[in-house]
């Protein structure tokens, strides 16, 4: 598979490591619940439960031999064909995170 | 009918025009007790067990394609029961017993056949460490055997002994362990239910899963709805697809892990071995066809096939075992869809909706598991209590933080 960088331009997939869901880029503020239970329910949640669709699946890779930015590959779990690359921290800014 | 050499002496004799199907095709009625939903190798024992041993009657096996066609026909037929923890450990013994009494429990030739396995080690601290799981193999029952450099050289003199970086200091074997035709288990189990009454149902996928009052009703296929007072979701690979049609979400990734077969050769390996340096291993069908497999992608896919850098990865590092194999060329791959839990290991459990149980989550390991695993959901399908050797395989365990984090690198598929 070829990863198409933002920044470096078409690389291949084999220069990156795998983390999983672009969703663990989420990660729930255990202080905003109202009961330790629920902050625990959330991490749960976060930690173990996955959509995993089969179909587009956005999800995290690390240049971890490159740049090593983190990014979010819009990808195909059935065919293979990614859509859209974006920095993560291009993502995490979009939703209203400051760093 | 049953098969026996009389049987086969007296077909011989009067043109084989005897031999009937070995499974009814069924058509599905309108509802049934007990719906297992995948008829791979675990949803055809589950269905098995569940009506030989557990007296159950009006039970369907619903499968999307034809019985047989999913991860138990992608597999690499490995059988072993070479666990170390408390959780694993009786399960895959038990699975290891069933198997070598499935060929007379349900008179269909699987051809099991217990060639022994070895697992390679190279260094003192792997030397340790297979040193324990021999001993925690041993007080669980099973049989273990540590090999030291001069015993494994005479079983496989050609391995490369000396590898600069991985020289091979000896082996952990169990002798017990060997390999089992893949598609014969999920024929043979599909014989011994439909013999028993089970109607396998082929060409019918699951659209939906009914609910009432929290309570499972039954399921919408694309052959009509049917009924079921339970019904057990036993798809590894599909697991997260067909359990979001109850609306549930799983500790589960999709992932494909590839397999190898070479051209066909002369006898050279007469048991199974792995390389836990390179993450490579190695049995011989007996076609003579080297049949081996490594690492998965590492990616979620339901591609059912792989890609190049892997390829090149497990060839790598079947060179650096065995450098004459450089030679053979390869005949065939295939990918298999695998359930990557969260801790590595399997979940068979009800789920919070009544009637509705699953099984999955068996990552790189179902094939050895097949008839543990269909005797344990069975169990829990008939009883609603779970077999003592699967209690620990729980959906509340990682909110509990009772992983079984059998190869102890952690709790998410990219780690193991």
């Amino acid at each position: 598979m070829i990863i198409n960088h933002p920044l470096l331009g078409p690389r291949d997939a084999q220069e990156f490591t795998y983390l999983g869901d672009a969703a663990l880029i989420d990660r729930p503020d255990g202080m905003a619940y109202p009961t330790p239970d629920a902050a625990q329910d959330a991490f749960h949640d976060y930690l173990y439960q996955r959509a995993n669709p089969a179909g587009e699946h956005r999800e995290l890779w690390y240049h971890e031999q490159g740049d090593r930015s983190w990014l979010v590959v819009t990808r195909n779990t059935v065919t293979h064909e990614i859509t859209a690359v974006d920095l993560a921290r291009d993502v995490a800014r979009a939703q209203g995170r400051s760093k | 009918m049953r098969y026996s050499g009389f049987r086969v002496i007296r077909e011989a004799l009067t043109g084989h025009k005897g031999w009937g199907h070995a499974w009814r095709d069924a058509t599905p009625q309108a509802s049934y007790d007990y719906i297992i939903v995948g008829g791979g190798g675990h949803g055809l024992a589950t269905a098995y067990y569940l009506a030989k041993e557990f007296r159950q009657s009006r039970i369907a096996v619903v499968e999307k394609g034809w019985i047989g066609g999913g991860n138990v026909g992608r597999n690499t037929t490995i059988i072993r029961s070479n666990y170390l923890l408390d959780g694993n450990e009786p399960f895959y013994e038990f699975s290891l017993k069933l198997w070598e009494g499935l060929e007379q429990d349900f008179n269909y030739n699987a051809m099991v056949s217990q060639r022994g396995i070895i697992n390679l080690f190279h260094t003192d601290a792997q030397r340790d460490a297979y040193t324990r799981r021999g001993n925690a193999m041993i007080m669980h029952g099973a049989d273990a055997e540590l090999l030291n450099r001069d015993q494994v050289r005479a079983l496989y003199p050609f391995l490369n002994f000396d590898n600069a970086r991985f020289p091979i200091k000896g082996a952990l074997a169990q002798r017990r362990g060997g390999t089992v035709r893949h598609d014969a288990v999920a024929w043979g189990y599909a014989r011994g239910a439909s013999d028993r009454g089970v109607d396998i149902i082929q060409n019918c996928e699951v659209t939906g899963i009914r609910r009432e009052n929290g309570r499972v009703t039954g399921i919408d296929t694309t052959r009509g709805f049917i009924g079921a007072k339970k019904v057990g979701v036993a798809v590894a690979g599909n697991s997260s697809t067909v359990m979001a049609k109850a609306d549930m979400r799983l500790p589960i990734e999709s992932h494909v892990l590839q397999a190898f077969v070479s051209e066909g050769l002369k006898p050279v390996i007469d048991g199974v071995m792995t390389y836990g340096a390179g993450h490579f291993y190695v049995s011989q069908s007996d076609k003579g066809g080297l049949v081996f497999g490594g690492d998965i992608d590492g990616y979620n896919s339901y591609a059912q096939r792989g890609n190049m850098p892997v390829v090149e990865d497990v060839a790598e590092g079947g060179m650096s075992l065995m450098p004459m194999i450089g030679r053979a060329r390869l005949l065939r791959s295939w990918g298999g869809i695998m359930d990557m839990s969260m801790d590595g290991s399997p979940i068979i459990d009800k789920t919070d909706i009544d009637g509705l149980y699953f099984n999955g989550g068996w990552c790189y390991g179902g094939f050895k598991a097949t008839p543990a695993s269909g005797w344990c959901f069975a169990h829990l399908l008939a009883t609603d209590r779970p077999h003592p050797t699967a209690t620990a395989y729980r959906f509340d365990r990682f909110r509990k933080g009772l992983m079984i984090d059998e190869k102890g690198q952690g709790a998410q598929p990219n780690l193991h």
